[in-house]
Protein backbone atom coordinates (compact mmCIF):
# COMPACT_ATOMS: atom_id res chain seq x y z
CA UNK A 1 0.00 0.00 0.00
CA UNK A 2 1.41 3.43 -0.58
CA UNK A 3 1.53 6.24 1.83
CA UNK A 4 2.87 9.86 1.97
CA UNK A 5 4.49 10.46 4.88
CA UNK A 6 5.05 13.42 6.87
CA UNK A 7 7.80 12.88 9.78
CA UNK A 8 8.17 16.02 11.04
CA UNK A 9 10.59 18.15 12.72
CA UNK A 10 11.49 15.79 15.69
CA UNK A 11 12.55 13.30 13.66
CA UNK A 12 14.82 15.30 11.53
CA UNK A 13 16.58 16.20 14.61
CA UNK A 14 16.10 14.98 18.30
CA UNK A 15 14.19 11.87 17.34
CA UNK A 16 16.15 10.81 14.28
CA UNK A 17 16.13 6.95 15.27
CA UNK A 18 12.42 6.89 14.63
CA UNK A 19 12.95 8.18 11.20
CA UNK A 20 15.50 5.75 10.59
CA UNK A 21 13.52 3.00 12.05
CA UNK A 22 10.10 4.03 10.59
CA UNK A 23 11.93 3.15 7.15
CA UNK A 24 13.52 0.20 7.99
CA UNK A 25 10.71 -1.52 9.35
CA UNK A 26 7.84 0.07 6.64
CA UNK A 27 9.81 -1.06 3.94
CA UNK A 28 11.00 -5.02 5.45
CA UNK A 29 6.60 -4.75 5.62
CA UNK A 30 6.64 -3.96 2.06
CA UNK A 31 4.57 -0.68 2.71
CA UNK A 32 5.59 1.75 0.01
CA UNK A 33 6.51 5.43 2.02
CA UNK A 34 6.96 8.26 0.10
CA UNK A 35 8.32 11.32 2.00
CA UNK A 36 5.99 14.52 1.51
CA UNK A 37 8.33 17.27 -0.52
CA UNK A 38 8.63 20.49 0.78
CA UNK A 39 6.74 19.69 4.32
CA UNK A 40 6.96 22.59 6.96
CA UNK A 41 6.07 22.22 10.85
CA UNK A 42 2.59 21.48 11.76
CA UNK A 43 2.98 23.96 14.57
CA UNK A 44 3.60 21.38 17.40
CA UNK A 45 1.70 22.51 20.56
CA UNK A 46 3.48 26.15 20.50
CA UNK A 47 0.91 27.60 17.62
CA UNK A 48 -2.37 27.48 19.43
CA UNK A 49 -1.39 30.01 21.69
CA UNK A 50 -0.63 32.13 19.20
CA UNK A 51 -2.98 32.19 16.57
CA UNK A 52 -6.48 29.75 15.63
CA UNK A 53 -6.39 30.33 11.84
CA UNK A 54 -2.42 29.71 12.07
CA UNK A 55 -3.03 26.35 13.71
CA UNK A 56 -4.88 25.14 11.52
CA UNK A 57 -2.98 26.76 7.96
CA UNK A 58 0.41 25.77 8.72
CA UNK A 59 -1.04 21.57 8.89
CA UNK A 60 -3.43 22.46 5.59
CA UNK A 61 -0.43 23.75 3.74
CA UNK A 62 1.04 20.05 4.29
CA UNK A 63 -2.49 18.41 3.26
CA UNK A 64 -2.79 20.57 -0.14
CA UNK A 65 0.55 19.73 -0.67
CA UNK A 66 -0.41 15.63 -0.29
CA UNK A 67 -2.93 16.04 -2.65
CA UNK A 68 -1.44 18.04 -5.59
CA UNK A 69 -2.65 15.52 -8.65
CA UNK A 70 -3.55 12.86 -6.63
CA UNK A 71 -6.59 10.61 -5.99
CA UNK A 72 -6.74 8.92 -2.16
CA UNK A 73 -3.88 10.20 -0.12
CA UNK A 74 -3.23 8.15 3.21
CA UNK A 75 -1.04 10.79 5.02
CA UNK A 76 0.73 9.10 7.71
CA UNK A 77 2.32 11.26 10.54
CA UNK A 78 4.15 9.17 12.99
CA UNK A 79 4.82 11.71 15.32
CA UNK A 80 1.64 12.13 17.50
CA UNK A 81 1.28 16.06 17.88
CA UNK A 82 1.63 16.12 14.07
CA UNK A 83 -0.97 13.81 13.73
CA UNK A 84 -3.44 15.64 16.18
CA UNK A 85 -2.54 18.98 14.23
CA UNK A 86 -3.31 17.65 11.03
CA UNK A 87 -6.66 15.30 11.82
CA UNK A 88 -7.99 19.15 13.31
CA UNK A 89 -7.49 20.42 10.22
CA UNK A 90 -9.86 17.45 8.91
CA UNK A 91 -12.14 17.64 11.97
CA UNK A 92 -12.63 21.32 12.34
CA UNK A 93 -13.41 21.46 8.42
CA UNK A 94 -16.05 18.69 9.12
CA UNK A 95 -17.58 20.51 11.90
CA UNK A 96 -17.54 23.81 10.33
CA UNK A 97 -17.08 23.61 6.17
CA UNK A 98 -16.80 27.70 5.88
CA UNK A 99 -13.23 26.83 7.67
CA UNK A 100 -12.52 25.60 4.57
CA UNK A 101 -12.69 29.05 2.50
CA UNK A 102 -10.47 30.69 4.82
CA UNK A 103 -7.73 28.04 5.23
CA UNK A 104 -7.49 28.24 1.45
CA UNK A 105 -7.31 32.16 1.21
CA UNK A 106 -4.19 31.74 3.24
CA UNK A 107 -2.67 29.11 1.53
CA UNK A 108 -3.39 30.85 -1.64
CA UNK A 109 -0.29 33.14 -1.30
CA UNK A 110 1.39 29.75 -1.90
CA UNK A 111 -0.89 28.87 -4.50
CA UNK A 112 -2.04 26.07 -2.71
CA UNK A 113 -5.42 24.72 -2.12
CA UNK A 114 -6.37 22.08 0.44
CA UNK A 115 -9.62 20.05 -0.69
CA UNK A 116 -9.86 17.36 2.59
CA UNK A 117 -9.12 14.60 -0.07
CA UNK A 118 -6.60 13.62 2.43
CA UNK A 119 -6.99 11.03 5.24
CA UNK A 120 -4.60 11.74 8.42
CA UNK A 121 -3.37 8.46 9.96
CA UNK A 122 -1.47 8.02 13.08
CA UNK A 123 2.05 5.29 11.96
CA UNK A 124 0.43 3.11 14.94
CA UNK A 125 -2.91 2.98 13.10
CA UNK A 126 -0.93 1.91 9.75
CA UNK A 127 1.18 -0.80 11.72
CA UNK A 128 -1.95 -2.10 13.96
CA UNK A 129 -4.76 -2.20 11.31
CA UNK A 130 -3.15 -1.82 7.92
CA UNK A 131 -0.24 -4.00 8.18
CA UNK A 132 -1.54 -6.27 11.48
CA UNK A 133 -0.26 -8.34 14.04
CA UNK A 134 -0.88 -11.34 11.71
CA UNK A 135 1.50 -10.15 8.98
CA UNK A 136 4.19 -8.70 11.44
CA UNK A 137 4.38 -11.92 13.40
CA UNK A 138 5.09 -13.64 10.02
CA UNK A 139 7.75 -11.30 9.37
CA UNK A 140 9.57 -11.98 12.57
CA UNK A 141 13.21 -13.80 12.42
CA UNK A 142 13.77 -13.31 16.14
CA UNK A 143 11.11 -13.31 18.58
CA UNK A 144 11.42 -11.45 21.34
CA UNK A 145 10.28 -13.90 23.56
CA UNK A 146 10.91 -12.86 27.25
CA UNK A 147 11.63 -9.24 26.93
CA UNK A 148 9.11 -7.59 29.12
CA UNK A 149 7.96 -5.04 26.97
CA UNK A 150 5.24 -1.74 28.58
CA UNK A 151 3.46 0.29 25.95
CA UNK A 152 3.03 3.81 26.13
CA UNK A 153 0.51 5.39 23.92
CA UNK A 154 0.70 8.68 25.75
CA UNK A 155 -2.25 11.02 25.47
CA UNK A 156 -2.48 12.42 21.51
CA UNK A 157 -2.29 9.13 19.68
CA UNK A 158 -5.77 8.50 21.12
CA UNK A 159 -7.08 11.78 22.38
CA UNK A 160 -9.09 13.88 21.35
CA UNK A 161 -8.98 11.92 18.17
CA UNK A 162 -9.59 8.16 18.39
CA UNK A 163 -10.65 7.08 14.96
CA UNK A 164 -8.46 3.31 15.62
CA UNK A 165 -8.22 2.99 19.77
CA UNK A 166 -9.93 3.55 22.86
CA UNK A 167 -9.06 6.93 24.22
CA UNK A 168 -8.65 5.89 27.54
CA UNK A 169 -7.37 2.07 27.57
CA UNK A 170 -5.59 1.97 23.94
CA UNK A 171 -4.47 -1.67 22.89
CA UNK A 172 -3.50 -1.57 19.29
CA UNK A 173 0.19 -1.57 20.66
CA UNK A 174 -0.31 -4.45 22.62
CA UNK A 175 -1.33 -6.39 20.14
CA UNK A 176 1.85 -5.72 17.88
CA UNK A 177 4.03 -6.17 20.15
CA UNK A 178 2.20 -9.84 21.39
CA UNK A 179 2.83 -9.98 17.61
CA UNK A 180 6.87 -10.14 18.35
CA UNK A 181 6.78 -12.22 21.28
CA UNK A 182 7.04 -9.84 23.65
CA UNK A 183 5.76 -10.32 27.26
CA UNK A 184 3.72 -7.18 27.49
CA UNK A 185 4.10 -5.78 30.78
CA UNK A 186 1.04 -4.10 32.34
CA UNK A 187 1.19 -0.40 32.08
CA UNK A 188 -1.61 1.13 34.02
CA UNK A 189 -0.45 4.71 32.89
CA UNK A 190 -0.28 3.82 29.16
CA UNK A 191 -2.63 6.68 27.84
CA UNK A 192 -1.45 9.11 30.55
CA UNK A 193 0.49 12.42 29.52
CA UNK A 194 4.34 12.68 29.90
CA UNK A 195 3.90 16.38 30.24
CA UNK A 196 5.16 17.84 26.89
CA UNK A 197 6.35 21.26 26.91
CA UNK A 198 5.75 21.11 30.97
CA UNK A 199 9.48 19.57 30.64
CA UNK A 200 11.15 22.78 29.39
CA UNK A 201 8.78 25.50 30.74
CA UNK A 202 7.52 23.95 34.08
CA UNK A 203 10.31 21.56 34.47
CA UNK A 204 9.17 20.24 37.85
CA UNK A 205 6.03 19.19 37.15
CA UNK A 206 7.37 17.85 34.16
CA UNK A 207 9.67 15.47 36.31
CA UNK A 208 6.58 14.99 38.72
CA UNK A 209 4.47 13.54 35.70
CA UNK A 210 7.31 11.61 34.33
CA UNK A 211 8.15 10.06 37.54
CA UNK A 212 4.58 8.43 37.59
CA UNK A 213 4.82 7.02 34.17
CA UNK A 214 8.47 5.54 34.91
CA UNK A 215 7.14 3.91 38.88
CA UNK A 216 4.17 2.22 37.17
CA UNK A 217 6.02 0.04 34.98
CA UNK A 218 9.02 -0.81 37.34
CA UNK A 219 9.94 -4.20 36.49
CA UNK A 220 9.51 -3.72 33.02
CA UNK A 221 12.92 -4.34 30.74
CA UNK A 222 11.68 -1.11 28.30
CA UNK A 223 9.09 0.96 27.34
CA UNK A 224 7.77 0.90 23.87
CA UNK A 225 6.69 4.54 22.34
CA UNK A 226 5.20 5.66 19.40
CA UNK A 227 5.78 9.73 20.36
CA UNK A 228 9.15 11.45 19.83
CA UNK A 229 8.06 14.30 22.84
CA UNK A 230 6.75 11.30 24.41
CA UNK A 231 10.17 9.09 23.77
CA UNK A 232 12.17 12.12 24.69
CA UNK A 233 10.77 13.06 28.07
CA UNK A 234 10.79 9.32 29.50
CA UNK A 235 14.48 8.71 27.70
CA UNK A 236 16.46 12.27 29.04
CA UNK A 237 15.33 12.92 32.49
CA UNK A 238 15.94 9.90 34.19
CA UNK A 239 18.71 11.05 36.07
CA UNK A 240 16.36 13.75 37.49
CA UNK A 241 13.81 11.54 37.72
CA UNK A 242 15.89 9.26 39.89
CA UNK A 243 17.60 12.26 42.42
CA UNK A 244 13.15 12.62 43.21
CA UNK A 245 12.34 9.01 43.65
CA UNK A 246 15.95 8.73 45.72
CA UNK A 247 16.66 5.70 43.77
CA UNK A 248 18.27 4.84 40.55
CA UNK A 249 15.85 4.66 38.10
CA UNK A 250 17.03 3.09 34.24
CA UNK A 251 15.22 1.57 31.89
CA UNK A 252 15.79 2.16 28.08
CA UNK A 253 12.81 3.90 25.97
CA UNK A 254 12.72 2.94 22.43
CA UNK A 255 9.90 3.38 19.30
CA UNK A 256 7.62 0.58 18.73
CA UNK A 257 9.19 0.90 15.25
CA UNK A 258 12.64 -0.24 16.44
CA UNK A 259 11.17 -3.15 18.33
CA UNK A 260 9.80 -4.51 15.28
CA UNK A 261 13.18 -4.29 13.80
CA UNK A 262 14.87 -6.11 16.69
CA UNK A 263 12.62 -8.66 15.57
CA UNK A 264 12.35 -8.26 12.39
CA UNK A 265 16.27 -8.82 12.50
CA UNK A 266 17.20 -5.96 10.78
CA UNK A 267 20.73 -4.58 11.76
CA UNK A 268 21.01 -2.04 14.54
CA UNK A 269 22.31 0.58 12.62
CA UNK A 270 19.43 0.47 10.30
CA UNK A 271 17.31 1.28 13.81
CA UNK A 272 19.35 3.86 15.14
CA UNK A 273 19.75 2.06 18.67
CA UNK A 274 22.74 4.54 19.36
CA UNK A 275 20.69 7.44 19.94
CA UNK A 276 18.72 6.36 22.75
CA UNK A 277 20.33 8.11 25.04
CA UNK A 278 19.85 5.47 28.06
CA UNK A 279 21.51 2.47 26.80
CA UNK A 280 19.74 -1.10 25.93
CA UNK A 281 23.21 -3.09 25.41
CA UNK A 282 21.65 -5.24 28.21
CA UNK A 283 18.44 -6.20 25.44
CA UNK A 284 20.28 -8.13 22.69
CA UNK A 285 22.02 -9.84 25.31
CA UNK A 286 18.52 -10.74 27.05
CA UNK A 287 17.45 -11.52 24.00
CA UNK A 288 20.17 -14.45 23.38
CA UNK A 289 19.85 -15.66 27.06
CA UNK B 1 -5.24 21.91 48.75
CA UNK B 2 -5.36 25.42 49.92
CA UNK B 3 -7.88 27.06 48.36
CA UNK B 4 -8.27 30.54 48.44
CA UNK B 5 -11.52 32.41 47.86
CA UNK B 6 -12.07 35.21 45.41
CA UNK B 7 -13.95 37.97 46.87
CA UNK B 8 -16.86 37.86 44.26
CA UNK B 9 -18.02 41.91 46.26
CA UNK B 10 -15.15 43.55 44.80
CA UNK B 11 -14.72 42.00 41.14
CA UNK B 12 -16.19 43.74 38.14
CA UNK B 13 -18.40 41.01 35.68
CA UNK B 14 -16.88 41.15 32.38
CA UNK B 15 -19.10 40.99 29.92
CA UNK B 16 -17.35 40.69 27.08
CA UNK B 17 -15.40 37.68 28.55
CA UNK B 18 -17.96 34.82 27.90
CA UNK B 19 -18.60 35.95 24.88
CA UNK B 20 -15.68 35.95 23.85
CA UNK B 21 -15.04 32.35 24.09
CA UNK B 22 -17.09 31.32 21.36
CA UNK B 23 -17.55 28.34 20.01
CA UNK B 24 -17.42 26.65 23.19
CA UNK B 25 -19.18 29.28 25.71
CA UNK B 26 -22.83 27.63 25.30
CA UNK B 27 -21.41 24.67 26.59
CA UNK B 28 -19.12 25.93 29.09
CA UNK B 29 -22.65 27.05 30.89
CA UNK B 30 -23.75 23.85 31.03
CA UNK B 31 -20.54 23.40 33.08
CA UNK B 32 -22.47 21.09 36.86
CA UNK B 33 -19.23 21.73 38.85
CA UNK B 34 -18.76 17.95 39.16
CA UNK B 35 -14.78 18.22 38.89
CA UNK B 36 -14.12 15.02 36.33
CA UNK B 37 -12.05 17.62 34.79
CA UNK B 38 -9.89 18.53 37.91
CA UNK B 39 -9.59 14.59 39.20
CA UNK B 40 -8.41 13.68 35.35
CA UNK B 41 -6.13 16.19 35.34
CA UNK B 42 -2.21 15.36 36.00
CA UNK B 43 -0.57 18.54 36.85
CA UNK B 44 -4.15 20.37 38.79
CA UNK B 45 -2.09 19.29 42.09
CA UNK B 46 0.38 22.25 41.40
CA UNK B 47 -2.08 24.71 39.66
CA UNK B 48 -3.46 27.93 41.68
CA UNK B 49 -7.29 27.48 40.48
CA UNK B 50 -8.06 23.76 39.54
CA UNK B 51 -10.00 23.17 36.09
CA UNK B 52 -13.14 23.01 37.77
CA UNK B 53 -12.76 26.58 39.58
CA UNK B 54 -11.63 27.76 36.73
CA UNK B 55 -14.83 26.98 34.36
CA UNK B 56 -17.58 28.44 37.13
CA UNK B 57 -14.61 32.02 37.30
CA UNK B 58 -15.39 32.19 33.72
CA UNK B 59 -19.22 31.87 34.17
CA UNK B 60 -18.85 34.43 36.57
CA UNK B 61 -16.54 36.75 34.10
CA UNK B 62 -13.69 36.96 36.21
CA UNK B 63 -11.37 37.34 33.15
CA UNK B 64 -8.46 38.93 35.01
CA UNK B 65 -8.68 35.93 37.53
CA UNK B 66 -8.69 33.57 34.62
CA UNK B 67 -6.16 35.08 32.70
CA UNK B 68 -3.87 35.73 35.17
CA UNK B 69 -3.83 32.04 36.35
CA UNK B 70 -0.83 30.09 36.26
CA UNK B 71 -3.31 26.97 35.13
CA UNK B 72 -3.37 27.92 31.94
CA UNK B 73 0.48 27.28 31.52
CA UNK B 74 0.29 23.92 33.40
CA UNK B 75 -2.14 22.37 30.75
CA UNK B 76 -0.24 20.13 28.95
CA UNK B 77 -2.68 19.22 26.39
CA UNK B 78 -3.25 15.56 27.15
CA UNK B 79 -7.42 16.09 26.38
CA UNK B 80 -7.85 14.00 29.35
CA UNK B 81 -10.71 16.08 31.17
CA UNK B 82 -12.45 16.57 27.73
CA UNK B 83 -12.62 13.24 26.94
CA UNK B 84 -14.51 12.58 30.44
CA UNK B 85 -16.12 15.90 31.00
CA UNK B 86 -19.92 14.39 31.05
CA UNK B 87 -21.38 17.40 29.28
CA UNK B 88 -19.15 17.25 26.34
CA UNK B 89 -17.24 20.62 26.72
CA UNK B 90 -14.27 20.91 25.05
CA UNK B 91 -11.95 22.05 28.09
CA UNK B 92 -8.78 21.52 26.60
CA UNK B 93 -9.71 23.49 23.57
CA UNK B 94 -10.67 26.19 25.64
CA UNK B 95 -7.61 26.54 27.69
CA UNK B 96 -6.22 26.77 24.22
CA UNK B 97 -8.27 30.31 23.61
CA UNK B 98 -7.63 31.57 26.90
CA UNK B 99 -3.99 31.05 26.49
CA UNK B 100 -4.47 32.96 23.26
CA UNK B 101 -6.16 35.80 25.33
CA UNK B 102 -3.53 36.02 27.77
CA UNK B 103 -1.03 36.36 25.52
CA UNK B 104 -2.61 38.89 23.07
CA UNK B 105 -3.23 40.63 26.52
CA UNK B 106 0.27 40.47 27.23
CA UNK B 107 -0.08 39.84 30.80
CA UNK B 108 3.35 39.77 31.97
CA UNK B 109 3.74 36.62 34.89
CA UNK B 110 3.62 34.43 31.73
CA UNK B 111 6.44 35.99 30.32
CA UNK B 112 8.65 32.55 30.26
CA UNK B 113 5.97 30.37 28.80
CA UNK B 114 4.82 32.82 26.11
CA UNK B 115 8.36 33.51 25.08
CA UNK B 116 9.05 30.11 24.65
CA UNK B 117 6.34 29.29 22.48
CA UNK B 118 6.95 32.56 20.39
CA UNK B 119 10.52 31.34 20.25
CA UNK B 120 9.45 27.79 18.25
CA UNK B 121 6.84 29.77 16.35
CA UNK B 122 9.63 32.68 14.90
CA UNK B 123 12.26 29.75 14.10
CA UNK B 124 9.47 28.01 12.28
CA UNK B 125 8.31 30.99 10.58
CA UNK B 126 12.17 31.32 9.63
CA UNK B 127 12.92 27.82 7.92
CA UNK B 128 9.22 26.34 7.80
CA UNK B 129 10.51 23.48 10.50
CA UNK B 130 11.66 23.40 13.93
CA UNK B 131 14.89 23.48 14.99
CA UNK B 132 15.33 22.55 18.76
CA UNK B 133 18.97 24.23 19.27
CA UNK B 134 17.61 27.94 17.30
CA UNK B 135 14.40 27.71 19.67
CA UNK B 136 16.26 27.21 22.86
CA UNK B 137 18.77 30.16 22.08
CA UNK B 138 15.24 32.82 21.01
CA UNK B 139 14.04 31.34 24.22
CA UNK B 140 17.28 32.20 26.56
CA UNK B 141 17.69 35.57 24.27
CA UNK B 142 14.19 36.74 25.16
CA UNK B 143 13.69 35.65 28.29
CA UNK B 144 17.16 35.18 30.52
CA UNK B 145 20.40 34.30 28.90
CA UNK B 146 21.26 32.40 32.65
CA UNK B 147 19.29 29.87 31.83
CA UNK B 148 20.85 28.32 29.71
CA UNK B 149 22.75 26.62 32.67
CA UNK B 150 19.84 24.50 33.38
CA UNK B 151 19.98 23.55 30.05
CA UNK B 152 23.39 22.75 29.68
CA UNK B 153 23.53 19.11 31.05
CA UNK B 154 20.82 17.84 28.64
CA UNK B 155 22.48 19.88 25.69
CA UNK B 156 25.67 17.76 26.69
CA UNK B 157 23.95 14.80 26.35
CA UNK B 158 22.10 15.16 22.99
CA UNK B 159 25.60 16.67 21.43
CA UNK B 160 27.18 13.61 22.56
CA UNK B 161 24.75 11.02 21.20
CA UNK B 162 24.21 12.70 18.07
CA UNK B 163 20.71 14.23 18.64
CA UNK B 164 21.69 17.89 18.24
CA UNK B 165 23.97 19.28 15.92
CA UNK B 166 25.46 23.11 16.80
CA UNK B 167 25.27 25.50 14.48
CA UNK B 168 24.90 29.21 14.62
CA UNK B 169 21.53 30.58 13.63
CA UNK B 170 20.32 32.69 11.55
CA UNK B 171 17.90 35.34 13.05
CA UNK B 172 17.38 37.84 10.16
CA UNK B 173 16.51 37.87 7.01
CA UNK B 174 13.70 36.77 4.51
CA UNK B 175 11.96 33.80 6.38
CA UNK B 176 10.00 30.29 4.51
CA UNK B 177 7.11 30.94 5.79
CA UNK B 178 6.70 34.78 5.72
CA UNK B 179 4.08 35.11 3.17
CA UNK B 180 1.80 32.29 5.22
CA UNK B 181 2.20 34.33 8.57
CA UNK B 182 1.65 37.83 7.11
CA UNK B 183 -1.21 36.43 5.58
CA UNK B 184 -3.13 35.06 8.85
CA UNK B 185 -2.53 37.87 10.66
CA UNK B 186 -4.29 40.18 7.87
CA UNK B 187 -7.24 37.89 8.13
CA UNK B 188 -6.92 37.68 11.81
CA UNK B 189 -7.12 41.79 11.55
CA UNK B 190 -3.50 41.83 13.43
CA UNK B 191 -2.22 43.86 10.75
Amino acid sequence: MKYTYYPGCSLKATAKEYDLSTRAVMSELGAEFEELEDWTCCGASAVETISYLLALALPARNLALAEQGKGNIQFVASCTACYVNHRKVEERVRETPDLLDTINEALSVEGLAYTGKAKVRHLLDVIANDVGPEAIAGRVKRPLVGLRVAPYYGCQTVRPYSPFDDPDQPESMDRVLAALGTQVYPNPMKAQCCGGTLLTTKREVGIKLVSNLLEAVEGADCIATVCPMCQMNLDAYQGQVSQKLGRPVSIPILYLTQLLGLAFGLPEKQLGLGYNIVPFESLPAKLAA
Amino acid sequence: MIEEAVDLTSQEFDRGFMSALAPAREKLRACIQCGTCTASCASAYAMDYTPRQLWRMIQLGLKDEVLNSKALWLCSICYSCTLYCPRGIPLTETIGTLKRMAVNEGIRKHKESRNFYRAVMDTVRNHGRMDEVEVMIRYFLSTNPLMAVNYAPLALTMLSKGKVSLGLPKLVGPGKLDKLFDKVEELEGKR
